[in-house]
């Protein structure tokens, strides 16, 4: 076990745990903040997807060790209010079925309008490809991240 | 208005005892949802007073409605409240939607399965909404002393017009709590809908894109443990020790041991299904050091010998026998081949298929397979529970909570009645959580730590377990006479373990000499409801089949179809034929007229297919482009006659998500075996559709009519694996067979 300072969502935070735990489980187990979700635990479903200084990470494939003085986004910091333009835009299209990949896919379309205010079709695909959608709401997460990259 | 009889019900309707004091407080519940969304204006009432099981009012206004059945991801946690609204004649935006728990005396039926939520519910649930409105209406006119026919209602306001009285629903709720229930209630005209027929957002949408605590997997109580299994590699074997000398004195462990699911002194439930029945058992404090324990225990496996074990299948005890042995792909496409070549056990047989094929001047044979899949539900399983000598509390995601309920009160010799149930959001059902051992396991670990555990099951665990879609084999043929008339049609099919025949659907009944057989080859590799289970499979290899007659045949594919079912409306064959051929034809002439059938570019290869299934029809019209030597569906049109739509943009979502679905499996998804060991085990190895294989646009039309609605989630599943390989095969010019599709031959431009 060792201590680690964490920056989350713009907030300190302090933990004891073994250096090898993925940040995924210690936002889950320790911190409460089970927005991030576990899905493969090899970053190939992309449902733990959060933000390490704005770029799109897995957090299943992080080692709490790693992370030093970085910033950390969950989707629960994505926005004070829920207001983020892809979260509003994910509202408006009403895309989630089950809803369990979706805080994963808004981690990473937010990461892709971050980087790239207008991204083209391939753009989007490539960007999004490592999020599994098992419902299959794919064209509608396509048609919110056009109408969030237009807002 | 008609009205109908309230008397169904009445077991919906809390004892008056109950209601006394009209007042309820209520006490903090982890899974409702009583705080506001950003469409609500008013602010959380003082006082609640319950009006039945569905539903209770407070002082002001706001209305919260009890959502009954699992909700997986088809939305009725919105759409079944939105049949209670609009007969109560709530304003939508004054109504807050909890999940209910197990309750069997409040409420009937609440599963998720075989697309029949909305469709059986379609009447209870409109008639808790009218009966409060009457209730609502009756506490009015006694307050005004008016009679109860002159008052109206309007977006939860109670209005006499003649004397211009008006009230809030808030206002009368206490006194309608205390009104007797009425023994007729009306119920609207279609006409008069304000709320059905309208789309309404998901009323989990705001904590869904906020990431707030929804499904098992997040949920949490203070001091819980967590714990993990690990079950056998092969399906064939069996637990023979532990050694937990290191995994136990690991950091943050509690407890080592092994367990048994069921201890085979009462019959198996209905979906108490479980290829693994003695499991090791990891506890500790968090799911990381669990995983790391995990991997450190050694276990020692030995083959399982064969197994005969009784089951309660819904009133009807069946034997269900597992044979003992490894069991690979390799030998189970033998079994196809085997059995394929021998005579089935035949189902249906109309006129003389067998002189008619004798005499045809051409035969037309192929045969269809498809793999063993898994759900993969993208929650993998876990549960919660807390076990004490005189309670268990379960929370988490289930789709038969009834069933497991009683399959856990036998396990743990509690009474129902001492075991409460809460059902988390589910993320993802496709009929895999339809089978809880996994819960039935959390509450016997619960038990043995007297402690609450939260058990999970990593996405190994779970994609390994078994319960997955059975791998079937289907030999179609068809006899043509010299003008290329259809004269015979035969079907043979078959799985392991169990046959996707429905026999008594198209183009049975289209055709005067049929012949319907099946076989079946058991195994010990666990199958278990997969999303439209049977027609997953069968309507692909129907479909394709068709498409190829129709070819032989020189005409055109939809209206091959069109002209079986006017045959099959007109004249039918045989008087058990399963679906309405006006219906089927009227989502493919529909389907026919969206996608302007015959007038497409010429890069565009168009496929097409209809099915019917869990009481509903659907057709599709799919456009395939070849781009760099790579299929791209860059249009599918989906053309559904599923009754009434109560939620369309969240219906067109859910038949959008078949779609993708369908083709995802169809194309990628297939689950092998190696000497009883699943091949696959994440998702490096194990390919499901991803963001740029999906069709880049999906229409959905429904067809408008005045029928109750039928089924949603599993209909717009099957047909589109046909009309997939339809498009292949005018793309390419080779047909596909063999699901997968990418592997079954390669794609060339």
């Amino acid at each position: 076990m060792a201590q680690f300072q964490l920056n989350v969502n713009g907030t300190a935070h302090e933990v004891d745990v073994d250096p090898s735990t993925p940040i995924l489980w210690v936002l889950r187990d320790h911190l409460s903040l089970v927005g991030t979700k576990y899905g493969c635990g090899i970053a190939q479903c992309g449902a733990c997807t959060v933000h390490l200084n704005g770029i799109a990470v897995r957090s299943c494939q992080l080692p709490v060790s790693s992370i030093g003085n970085n910033k950390l986004t969950t989707i629960e910091g994505l926005s004070e209010k829920g207001d983020h333009p892809v979260q509003k835009a994910w509202l408006e299209h009403d895309v989630p079925q089950c809803g369990y990949c979706q805080s994963g896919q808004i981690m990473s379309a937010s990461a892709l309008i971050g980087a790239n205010s207008n991204p083209s079709d391939e753009e989007i695909d490539s960007a999004m490809n490592g999020n599994i959608c098992r419902c299959g709401t794919y064209t509608r997460i396509k048609a919110a991240i056009k109408t969030a990259s237009n807002s | 208005m008609k009205t109908i009889k309230t008397s169904i019900g009445r077991r919906s309707f809390i004892k008056r005892s109950t209601l006394a004091g009209g007042g309820i407080v209520l006490s903090f519940n982890w899974l409702t949802s009583c705080d506001m969304t950003p469409s609500q204006v008013k602010a959380l009432p003082k006082e609640w007073f319950q009006i039945n099981g569905f539903l209770k009012i407070g002082e002001n206004g706001l209305v919260t409605i009890m959502s009954p059945n699992p909700e997986i991801g088809q939305n009725i946690k919105t759409s079944m409240p939105m049949l209670v609204a609009e007969e109560l004649d709530v304003d939508w935006n004054d109504v807050i939607v909890e999940q209910a728990p197990l309750n069997t005396t409040l409420f009937k039926r609440q599963l998720a399965g075989g697309s029949q939520s909305i469709r059986q519910g379609w009447n209870s649930l409109r008639m808790a909404g009218a009966t409060a409105r009457a209730m609502l209406i009756q506490a009015a006119a006694q307050t005004w002393g008016v009679e109860p026919a002159e008052i109206t209602t309007s977006k939860g306001q109670l209005i006499h017009a003649a004397s211009g009285k008006k009230s809030g629903f808030g206002s009368m709720a206490s006194l309608a709590a205390e009104i007797d229930i009425p023994k007729e209630v009306a119920l609207k005209e279609l006409s008069d809908f304000k709320i059905i027929g309208t789309s309404r957002k998901n009323v989990d949408g705001t904590k869904i894109v906020t990431g707030q605590p929804l499904y098992g997997l997040d949920y949490s109580t203070d001091a819980m443990l967590i714990a993990m299994i690990v079950h056998p590699p092969a399906f064939g074997m069996q637990l023979k020790s532990i050694d937990d000398s290191q995994a136990a004195s690991m950091p943050g462990i509690k407890k080592v041991f092994t367990m048994k699911t069921h201890l085979g002194d009462y019959g198996l439930g209905a979906f108490d299904n479980d290829a693994f029945n003695e499991v090791a058992v990891v506890v500790g404090n968090t799911t990381w050091e669990v995983m790391k324990a995990k991997e450190a225990l050694k276990t020692e496996w030995e083959l399982a010998p064969a197994k005969t074990e009784e089951m309660n299948f819904f009133g009807r005890t069946t034997t269900v026998e597992t044979p003992a042995g490894l069991e690979s792909t390799a030998d189970h496409r033998m079994v196809f081949e085997k059995m394929a070549s021998k005579k089935g056990k035949i189902v249906r047989k109309d006129g003389d298929p067998n002189k008619m094929f004798n005499k045809a001047a051409k035969i037309i044979e192929r045969t269809y397979t498809c793999p063993f899949l898994a759900h993969n539900t993208m929650e993998p399983m876990n549960f919660f529970a807390d076990v004490t000598d005189e309670r268990a509390n379960l929370v988490g995601p289930i789709q038969t909570p009834e069933f497991m309920e009683e399959s856990i009160s036998k396990r743990l010799g509690m009474d129902k009645d001492k075991i409460d149930i809460q059902m988390t959001r589910m993320g993802g059902g496709f009929g895999r959580r339809l089978y809880g051992h996994f819960m039935t396991e959390a509450a016997v670990i619960s038990k043995e730590m007297r402690h609450p555990v939260k058990l999970i099951y990593s996405r190994e665990d779970d994609m390994t377990q078994g319960t997955y879609r059975p791998a079937y084999h289907a030999l179609y043929r068809a006899a043509l006479d010299e003008d290329n008339n259809l004269i015979a049609f035969h079907v043979k099919t078959g799985g392991i373990p169990e046959s996707p025949l429905a026999a008594n659907r198209f183009p049975a009944g289209a055709i005067d000499h049929y012949l319907a057989e099946e076989w079946t080859e058991k195994s010990n590799i666990t199958v278990g409801a997969f999303r439209a289970p049977r027609s997953n499979f069968i309507a692909g290899a129907e479909q394709s089949f068709l498409d190829e007659v129709a070819e032989a045949m020189g005409k055109d594919p939809i209206d091959f179809r069109l002209e079986l079912l006017e045959r099959a409306e007109k004249n039918p064959v045989g008087e058990k034929n399963d679906y309405e051929a006006a219906r089927y034809a009227g989502v493919l002439k529909l389907v026919k007229e969206k996608s302007n059938w015959k007038e497409t570019d010429s890069e565009v290869h168009r496929g097409t297919a209809a099915y019917f299934c869990h009481n509903s029809y659907v057709a599709n019209v799919l456009d395939l482009e070849i781009q760099n030597g790579n299929p791209v569906v860059k249009k599918v049109f989906c053309a559904i006659d599923c009754g009434i739509v109560v939620n369309p943009d969240a219906a067109t979502n859910l038949a959008e998500g078949g779609v993708v679905d369908g083709i995802g499996h169809a194309m990628y998804s297939a689950m092998t075996f190696k000497d009883g060991v699943p091949e696959q085990n994440n998702f490096d190895k194990y390919r499901l559709i991803r963001h740029s294989e999906a069709p880049k646009e999906i229409e959905v039309h429904f067809v408008d009519n005045k029928i109750d609605p039928t089924g949603l989630g599993e209909p717009p599943f099957p047909p589109i694996m046909g009309a997939m390989a339809n498009a292949l095969y005018k793309a390419t010019g080779v047909r596909h067979y063999n699901q997968p599709f990418i592997t079954d031959k390669p794609l060339a431009g």
